[in-house]
């Protein structure tokens, strides 16, 4: 590759942060070049500075955060200079016809209040002089390409009427309709199923082919890394760790932080059973529905089905893992066995009790048998109570005196390796995976006999994720815990799980041992969710 | 601490906070700032002009003498002490409006919106209640409940229960699935704990921000029915009613009118200005500057 060919070179980039920040880079001294056709993947963990790094090419950085060093040259234009940018205006016309960008969350990427078709052409009335039949012509022609069905009608939809996958794709339409040399893709498949992330990958590699253009493409997902990309940059707090081929880096990493990335992603081949001591079920599920009903203006009932059908038992000491894609009704199934929702069919049991149509007053002497974790580290502490007492309140409320459910509390934080002083903060000041083991800590406090982990790792970095798993298996060891254990993520799941139902569209396609469904799946559905993961095996670890 | 730190670095509420301050040190300290009796008249001293002085004669006989900085109304009072004194009323008014209606409002709010049942008939009746005139309903509730300090500022409150009802709802209505509130139900904690310390705390810096806004909007209503005549009595010191009573000589001695609205306009702005900080600060998501 020579010179001629650089389409985006980075020299000495440093970003800075505002003064209260934890650091004071987001980006230091950071050098990068992509030549046409090549794909370099950047890759961290969430604060690495890779979407820093990605508005800054944009122009697009956010307020507060300042470039004080560094160039920035895109196809021979300089866009920084000595931690200067060009002109507003030459940024705008640059942004769309050189430079394409797909964002994470394609819902809020696109206008809810304008069609589909109006805010491509909105991008081509902007950046060309053609008319408007030239112009919906165009727009037709690269729906088509990015193969949504029936462009004509997607044309005049709005974002709210078409799926996640199909919105990535009218977001991908709009980043490329102008043949940009550079395309940007921030995490653009995280918020997506993983059949519809396959799908979205594949077409980034075909369009990018095509234009011989070059893309820049971040994530923190490994597998990811491995299905698209030539070159690897790995970040950590802002520096460069490592950079190379993706061969070279994913198999023989120089570094020991990239080392520990790769390890701490988890490997699709589960390991081998586990003898569990059996007995009888803790959390029974049998025949479990929900039906929502919403009446139109008419007052007419409309029914929707989020799950039928579904059966589940958790016995002691037991993983038992519910794997589907997002609308698949996993989440309704768990919310109903712990009965924060009223199940409209079927006979749920904790223990030796039949909770399906118990009224809340019957069912809160019964609560502490079965506890819940949820997804979000953020959002499930009350952000306004010291974490000390959210963790004695479950201890109180069945019973115990604060004195007590202060050292349950005390030995707590020491399992889960959190200074006993850390109890009269609030939960601001504790990181995502800390604020996670608060509140596994929390659950476990009233000593129940099953967790329901609600996507309880889905949004934490993978080191963190490898911490969480950790705890929860010792967890499980030591106390002898059921575990239902919901979530999307097919490679924690064959770690975690000693047995696993497949959900689809508000049914259990298929259930068995953990080993059985990901070596020899019966179901269509699983084998294509289980094709979909990207790059099954990563570095033959 | 830092949270009072963060509001006190916002310039909005500074100005509010000391103009607040200064209002409700006047109003505090009106016996030692050279007025006399509000009330008191002296048929001697008729719509003199501002910074007239002389004895004044006391009804109980006693001579004192004043200067009569704003000048005395039609009937020989010192429109300088009945301001003063009528700061205490318009505070008074403003901050226990805005108590009272909060404090309805949050508790109507906090059922309607964590029980389903309850909610399609509160919320109908409070649908009721808002279409009601404001003024009106407030006339209403004074003319039939009499006309004493309690009640004005009841028939200001009612009217605002509802707005405050509504915000309450769609507070807790977004709050109530978050999370936490979802881990406290698991962990067994009755409805009332959930609502007083999981819900109520996260839902209370909108209220704030909403509680100074009834405020100021509560001080000019006060002045409002005051000046109609349906607040107050007139012989209480109340803007109102020095601007009722100044009214119909406004051209002889427009000092009447135009003093008391020297003292209500700033409040008004500052509480105002006060809400706007808070905002800002405790409600970032609404602040006008990104």
């Amino acid at each position: 590759m020579n010179a001629m060919n650089t389409i985006l070179e980075v020299r000495g980039l440093q970003v800075a942060l505002p003064s209260d920040a934890d650091r004071p880079h987001a980006i230091e001294r950071l050098d990068l070049r992509i030549e046409a056709g090549r794909t370099l993947c950047i890759v961290g963990e969430s604060g690495s500075g890779k979407s820093v790094l990605a508005t800054t090419v944009m122009g697009l950085l956010a307020k507060g955060l300042t470039v004080t060093q560094g160039d920035v040259v895109l196809s021979g234009e300089t866009l920084v200079d000595q931690g200067r940018f060009v002109a507003d205006k030459r940024l705008r016309q640059l942004r769309g016809t050189v430079m394409g960008m797909v964002f994470q969350e394609p819902m809020t990427a696109l206008n809810p209040v304008l069609g589909c078709g109006e805010q491509v052409d909105e991008l081509l009335r902007t950046h060309t002089d053609w008319n408007a039949a030239q112009r919906k012509a165009r727009i037709l022609e690269i729906f088509e390409r990015v193969r949504l069905p029936e462009p004509a009608r997607i044309f005049a939809s709005y974002p709210h009427q078409l799926s996640g996958g199909q919105r990535q794709r009218i977001v991908i339409a709009m980043a490329i309709i102008l043949k940009p040399r550079l395309l940007i893709c921030d995490e653009p498949t995280t918020a997506l199923d993983v059949t519809t992330q396959a799908e979205i990958l594949k077409l980034i590699a075909e369009l990018q082919a095509e234009q011989g253009s070059a893309v820049l493409f971040i994530t923190h997902d490994m597998g990811v890394v491995a299905e698209i990309a030539d070159d690897v940059m790995v970040m950590h707090r802002g520096a460069l760790v490592e950079q190379g081929p993706c061969e070279q880096v994913l198999r023989r990493p120089r570094e020991a932080y990239t080392r520990m990335l790769l390890d701490a992603v988890p490997g699709m081949t589960p390991p081998a059973p586990r003898t569990l001591p059996g007995g009888a079920p803790l959390l029974v599920g049998t025949g479990v529905g929900k039906v929502y009903t919403r009446r139109d203006w008419m007052g007419r009932a409309k029914h929707t089905d989020a799950l039928r059908d579904a059966s589940v038992a958790v016995h002691r000491g037991e993983t038992v893992g519910v794997v589907g894609e997002s609308g698949s009704g996993k989440s309704t199934f768990a919310r109903c066995m712990i009965r924060l929702i009223d199940p409209s069919a079927g006979s749920i049991r904790w223990g030796d009790a039949a909770v399906e149509s118990l009224p809340e007053g019957r069912l809160r002497p019964l609560r502490s048998r079965i506890q819940v974790v949820f997804q979000d580290p953020n959002r499930s502490l009350n952000p306004r109570r010291t974490v000390g007492s959210s963790m004695v309140e479950g201890a109180m409320n069945f019973g115990m005196d604060r004195l007590h459910a202060r050292r349950t509390a005390e030995e707590l934080m020491d399992r889960i390796q959190l200074p006993r002083t850390a109890l009269d903060r609030y939960p601001h000041q504790f990181s995502g995976g800390q604020r996670q083991r608060l509140a596994i800590a929390r659950a476990i406090a009233c000593q129940p006999q099953v967790l329901v982990a609600d996507e309880a790792v889905s949004a934490l970095d993978v080191s963190v994720q490898a911490q969480i798993l950790d705890l929860l298996r010792e967890i499980q060891r030591d106390l002898g815990l059921g575990i239902l254990f919901i979530t999307h993520d097919l490679r924690v799941a064959a770690q975690l799980c000693d047995r696993v139902i497949v959900m689809s569209q508000g049914r259990i396609v298929e259930e068995g041992a953990t080993g059985r469904v990901f070596g020899a799946p019966a179901d269509d559905y699983t084998r294509r969710l289980l094709a979909a993961a990207p790059r099954a095996e990563l570095a033959g670890a | 601490m830092s949270n009072l730190q963060r509001l006190w670095r916002n310039s909005a509420v500074r100005g509010g906070v000391v103009v607040l301050v200064v209002l409700a040190l006047l109003g505090v300290c009106a016996p030692w700032l050279g007025t006399f009796d509000p009330s008191a008249m002296d048929p001697s001293f008729i719509s003199v002009d501002a910074g007239t002085a002389g004895q004044v004669t006391m009804p109980d006989g006693s001579q004192i003498a004043h200067t009569f900085w704003m000048g005395s109304d039609s009937v020989g009072r010192d429109v300088w002490s009945r301001v003063l004194y009528g700061t205490r009323i318009s505070m008074l008014v403003g901050l226990f409006t805005a108590f009272v209606a909060i404090a309805f409002g949050c508790v109507l709010g906090m059922l309607a919106g964590y029980f389903r049942a309850v909610d399609a008939v509160l919320m109908r009746v409070m649908d009721g209640v808002m279409a009601i005139p404001a003024v009106l309903l407030a006339i209403t509730l004074v003319a039939v409940l009499g006309a004493n300090l309690s009640t004005v500022i009841l028939a200001i409150a009612v009217p605002e229960v509802p707005r405050v009802t509504r915000l309450v709802r769609a507070l807790v209505m977004s709050l109530r699935d978050e999370p936490f509130v979802e881990a406290a139900r698991a962990l067994a904690t009755p409805d009332v704990t959930i609502l007083w310390r999981d819900i109520l705390p996260n839902a209370l810096a909108p209220l704030i921000v909403q509680g100074t806004f009834i405020a100021a909007s509560a001080v000019l209503t006060e002045a409002i029915l005051s000046f109609l005549g349906l607040g107050l009595p007139s012989d209480v010191p109340t803007w109102g009613n020095i601007m009722a009573e100044g009214r119909v000589q406004f051209s002889q001695s427009p000092g009447n009118v135009l003093f008391p609205a020297l003292f209500l306009v700033p409040t008004v702005l500052a509480i105002n200005l006060l809400g706007d900080g808070l905002r800002d600060v405790l409600d970032p998501k609404f602040s006008k500057r990104v």
